[in-house]
Order: C-alpha cells, then sequence, then structure tokens
C-alpha cells in the first residue's frame, strides 16, 4: 500500500492559497524531509494528511481519504504535531493509560522500556517534566504504537542539541524499519540529513524540489574553489556562490566530479545550502534554513 | 458439514486470528470519560467536599444541643425538621454539582483547543463523535450519578448523627420518609438534571467549541441580546419565558414545590405526564442538535 499519494492537492483559506496543487507520491520505507520557510504551506500539508484540515484535489494516505476515514487512518498512523501538546496535568502512568486504552497497536511494554531508559518517573506530571522530557515521553509512546506511517512536525523545536541528538538516534535505532515511512519537518535541516531518504522543498504551497538523497548527493556538489581557478568554475554555471574562509564556495548541479575535483576541494553539499541556492532569492529564507 | 467446507473455515478463522494478533480491543469512550475526571477534579472534589462539610456541620451541630437537627431551640421535635434538614442536603449537593457542571461544559472543548492539547487528542484514533459524547455524558450522566450517590450517603450518614443526638437526649427521631426521598431525588436527577436540562448543557458545550475566546460571554450575551431585541422589536418577552420554562425545572410533577418535603411522596412524580411532554422531547431534539453541531465544530476547529 503506497503511504501517499496526492494529486492536485489544494487548500485556499479566505485570502490566501496555502495548497497550490501539489503531487505528492511517498514509498514505503522512506523517511522523508519535508522542507520549506514559515508559511510555505508545510503544516497545511501535514494536516492535510492527518485528516485535520479539508482539501481539494486527491489525496490517500494508506489508501484512506484523511477527511472522511479519519479515525481509521489514525489506527495506522501516529503524528507529534508539536513539542507540548501532552496536556499539563497528565501523569505518565495515565498517558500510557489513556493510550494503550484507545489504541488498539500500542504496546505499553516497549513505552514502559524506552522510558525505564530516561529520567522520567511513571507518577510525574508532565507539568512536571522539563521540555526535553516532555518530548522524550511523546516519542516514547509514539514509538510503542505499530503504526505505519509517522508524521513529525518541528518534533524537536526548542530542544537542546542533546535531546534532539537523542529523539533522532531513537527514532532511526529503535523505531524505524523498512515497512514505515517517515515524514519530517524541521529547520534543523542539517541535524537530519544523514537519516533522511527524500528529500522535498515546498514554497508558496507549491513542491519546488523533490529528490531521493542518493541522487541529491550525486548531482550536486559543493566547490570550494581555488582563487586562481574561479572563472574557469564559474563557467560551468554554479547555482550559487557564497564566501566561505577566505575562498568562494560555488555550487554546482550536475557537473562530473573529477571535473570538480580540478577546481578546487569537493563537498558534500548540506540540503540548506542547496535550499538556500534554489530559493535564495526571498530574502528570510536564509535565516529560517539556517536557524 | 463436510470436510472440505470446514477446513475452509478453519483457514479463514486463522487469518482473521493473525490479523487480530496485532491488534488488542480497545474502549474509547470509556476512556474518554476517564480522562474527563482525570482532567476536572472539581467534578467529584466539589460535591466531596460540600457533602464532607455538611457531615462536619452535622456533627458540630449535634455536639451543640443538636443544633442543626433540632432547629428550634428547646422545643420538642417533631417529624419535619429531620426529614426537611436532608432535603436540603440534596438542594445543596445538586446546587454545586449544577455549577460544576455547567463551568465543565463551557471549558470542555474551548480547554483543549486553549492549551493546543486537541493535536495530542487527534493523534490517537478516538472520533470527533466518541469524544464529544464522553464529554456531553459528565453533565448528562456522570455528574447526577455521583450527586446522587453523595447525596444518599450525607443523608445517611447526617440522618444516623442526628439519631444518636436525639437518641441520646431521650427523643425519638420520629418518621423519616428516606428512602422515598430518595427515589424522588433519583427521578428528579434523571428528569430534571439528565433529560430536561439537556439542551441546557449542550449549548454550553456547543458555544465550548464554538467560542473563539472567554466562552462564558459567548453562552450569554447572545440570549440576553435576543430578550432585549424581542423586548424592543415586539414588546414581547416569549423568549425569556422560554428560558425560565426551561431553567425552571420539568413539568415532571417535581418543579416548583418539588424539593419541599411534599415532594418525597412518590405520587408527585408523574413519569407518564413528564414523557408525555412536548417540552421534553423538543429539548432532546435541540440537545442532539447543538451536539452534532458541536462534533463539526471540532472537526473542523481542530488548527488555532
Amino acid at each position: 500500500m503506497i503511504p501517499i499519494e496526492a494529486h492536485q492537492l489544494r487548500k485556499t483559506y479566505k485570502s490566501t492559497v496555502a495548497l497550490d496543487g501539489i503531487d505528492l507520491h511517498i514509498e514505503q520505507g522512506r523517511i522523508v524531509g519535508l522542507i520549506g520557510p514559515n508559511g510555505a504551506g508545510k503544516t497545511t500539508a501535514l494536516n492535510a494528511l492527518l485528516g485535520l484540515t479539508s482539501y481539494q484535489g486527491s489525496l490517500r494516505v494508506l489508501g484512506l481519504d484523511p477527511w472522511t476515514q479519519r479515525e481509521q487512518l489514525m489506527r495506522e498512523v501516529c503524528f507529534i504535531a508539536d513539542v507540548a501538546v501532552l496536556p499539563r496535568w497528565m501523569r505518565v502512568t495515565q498517558a500510557l493509560d489513556f493510550v494503550e486504552g484507545v489504541h488498539p497497536r500500542f504496546d505499553r511494554a516497549k513505552a514502559e522500556a524506552f522510558l525505564a531508559r530516561t529520567s522520567i518517573q511513571p507518577h510525574s506530571k508532565v507539568r512536571q517534566l522539563s521540555k526535553g522530557m516532555v518530548a522524550q515521553l511523546h516519542l516514547a509512546l509514539v514509538m510503542a504504537i505499530d503504526a505505519k506511517l509517522l508524521v513529525l512536525d518541528e518534533p524537536t523545536l526548542g530542544l537542546d542539541i542533546l535531546y534532539r541528538k537523542q529523539f533522532y538516534d531513537s527514532l532511526l535505532n529503535d523505531y524505524f524499519d523498512h515497512h514505515r515511512t517517515i515524514i519530517i519537518t524541521t529547520h534543523q535541516v542539517d541535524e537530519i540529513q544523514n537519516i533522511l531518504t527524500d528529500v522535498l522543498f515546498i514554497d508558496r504551497g507549491k513542491i519546488v524540489f523533490n529528490s531521493s538523497m542518493e541522487n541529491f548527493e550525486a548531482r550536486y556538489a559543493e566547490v570550494a574553489v581555488i582563487p586562481d581557478k574561479l572563472a574557469e568554475a564559474r563557467a560551468l554555471k554554479p547555482l550559487n556562490e557564497r564566501p566561505g574562509f577566505g575562498r568562494s564556495i560555488l555550487l554546482f548541479q550536475d557537473i562530473d566530479r573529477d571535473r570538480l575535483a580540478t577546481l578546487g576541494e569537493v563537498r558534500t553539499t548540506s540540503i540548506a545550502d542547496l535550499f538556500v541556492a534554489l530559493l535564495g532569492n526571498r530574502t528570510t529564507i536564509r535565516e529560517e534554513v539556517a536557524a | 458439514m463436510n470436510a472440505q467446507t470446514n477446513t475452509v473455515s478453519e483457514s479463514r478463522f486463522e487469518s482473521q486470528a493473525i490479523a487480530d494478533s496485532r491488534t488488542r480491543p480497545t474502549r474509547p469512550f470509556y476512556w474518554s470519560v476517564r480522562r474527563e475526571l482525570w482532567e476536572n477534579r472539581s467534578i467529584y472534589i466539589a460535591p466531596l467536599a460540600t457533602a464532607a462539610f455538611i457531615i462536619l456541620a452535622a456533627l458540630l451541630g449535634s455536639v451543640h444541643s443538636t443544633g442543626l437537627i433540632v432547629a428550634h431551640n428547646g422545643e420538642p421535635p417533631h417529624q419535619l425538621p429531620v426529614a426537611q434538614q436532608l432535603n436540603i442536603i440534596g438542594l445543596i449537593v445538586m446546587g454545586i454539582t449544577f455549577i460544576v457542571a455547567i463551568f465543565y461544559s463551557l471549558d470542555a472543548f474551548y480547554g483543549e483547543r486553549r492549551d493546543r492539547t486537541i493535536l495530542f487528542w487527534k493523534s490517537l484514533p478516538v472520533s470527533d463523535i466518541t469524544a464529544t459524547l464522553a464529554k456531553a455524558s459528565i453533565p448528562m450522566v456522570v455528574i447526577p450519578i455521583l450527586t446522587f450517590v453523595i447525596t444518599v450517603i450525607t443523608q445517611w450518614v447526617v440522618l444516623a448523627i442526628a439519631a444518636a443526638s436525639l437518641a441520646a437526649h431521650g427523643q425519638p427521631i420520629g418518621h423519616v420518609p428516606l428512602l422515598q426521598m430518595q427515589v424522588g431525588l433519583l427521578y428528579h436527577l434523571i428528569a430534571v438534571h439528565s433529560l430536561w436540562y439537556a439542551p441546557i448543557f449542550a449549548w454550553f458545550l456547543l458555544v465550548s467549541a464554538f467560542a473563539p475566546k472567554v466562552p462564558i460571554l459567548w453562552a450569554v450575551l447572545p440570549p440576553v441580546f435576543i430578550e432585549i431585541l424581542e423586548k424592543l422589536a415586539f414588546h414581547t418577552s416569549y423568549f425569556s419565558h422560554f428560558l425560565r420554562y426551561r431553567f425552571g425545572g420539568a413539568p415532571s410533577g417535581m418543579d416548583g414545590q418539588s424539593m419541599d418535603i411534599s415532594a418525597a411522596h412518590l405520587s408527585d412524580m408523574a413519569p407518564i405526564h413528564f414523557l408525555l411532554s412536548p417540552g421534553l422531547w423538543s429539548g432532546l431534539a435541540l440537545a442532539a442538535i447543538f451536539l452534532a453541531a458541536a462534533v463539526q465544530l471540532r472537526r473542523y476547529r481542530s488548527q488555532n
């Protein structure tokens, strides 16, 4: 079953177009990064996938219509919409009781085993936990659910680097397998670059870039160009040029690696740099992605 | 049954079992009600505290020359005071839980949007209908049941205190129609608080699902505006009459003087009369419409 299949997905609010005809096809076993500036339509797109908002166009998530078959869909799909949406009055044990009581695919022992590795006490209330611990608790609940699709919308916003790293390590080591699919949006793109299998750029309600990471790494390369070779390098029409440590760093698309190696030091491109190169004409983007 | 069909049906059961082995049966409604009680502990703490206060007052009163129970100092106690005191206990607990029910209803949907926990609730396979029915069951079912149980226990305890205290003074407690009173209370709670007031609670729930801010104003101001508008435009007051009719209790035979001691007489209950009253059914229909609207609002308004 194809996790996500969308054709001409549109969503308009009163005066603004949030999604402007999105076509999307995501296969099983992928970890997809959905990258875009604020207001680009990321959250609207995820909300449409999760049946939290109505839409025009055709959309199938695990073969279901998310808006009309939401309850069924939620047995197969998990999401963390944001950090800190767990009820502050809730005790850890109550959270486990509740999810166990309503979710047919929740494995309580698994969640408890995960929590045992953290410093979270079972009788603590959510309001007594730090923001990082709340994220850990939420992750423990979600990872214990045998879901086919996991949607993470800024799951690590406001967490310090240790928690962020732990979060993605757990996700990758304890949860992900090739029967599952994960979609992540985050501003900290560089931190998740190595776990993604695919990357999507979304801007002004449109998918403007869509590539597997293999393809991405094969096609794009950055070169810290030797000063003498700068003119020669510029002749190859780089996508972008930026200063870095006394050298110009040029971003190339579809240029042979051996050719590039003669110009200077070839480096792997970061998703954030490509994003800036492709969409950098909008002044706000650089801050968003680099943040 | 021949061997072949047997094998077929067996293998079908087997595959069914395999499909089910990954899932457990769930009880979304039950857990949704429980989670409302976890979050809103005032639902049971308020009436329990009230009951504790009443029992404490009864104890102190019995020490002080049985003041609470035997109201008129020096006068010999007759039947009415004890029964009346017990009736007043019912009224106090009911009044408290009615206020709790109103405030619960006003916050039921608004609260989860305000603190964004709706994003957590909606990440689980609990439908908006189940969630809404669970919320509606708190003022319409759970609170009346709690009110009944707490009142009955309080009445027994206070009666025991009164009996002991009167016995100490060598006075008889007289006839207290406790069982009748309690049946009357149960009838009143079901007829009035669950059924007759259903549209009131449903209205507060709907406002809670709708209000962008300060739900209490959205709940109270529109009816007041309608009343004023009607008064100015038509010089009539049908709407306020309608509201008073609804709040004033049901044509159940229990209204008006219902909580007076005379209500203890079972003959005052008129379930047939009540069940046949159009006010009951129009009210329930209105409640159903309000709740259906609340379901839709929760579905559409999960964001912001």
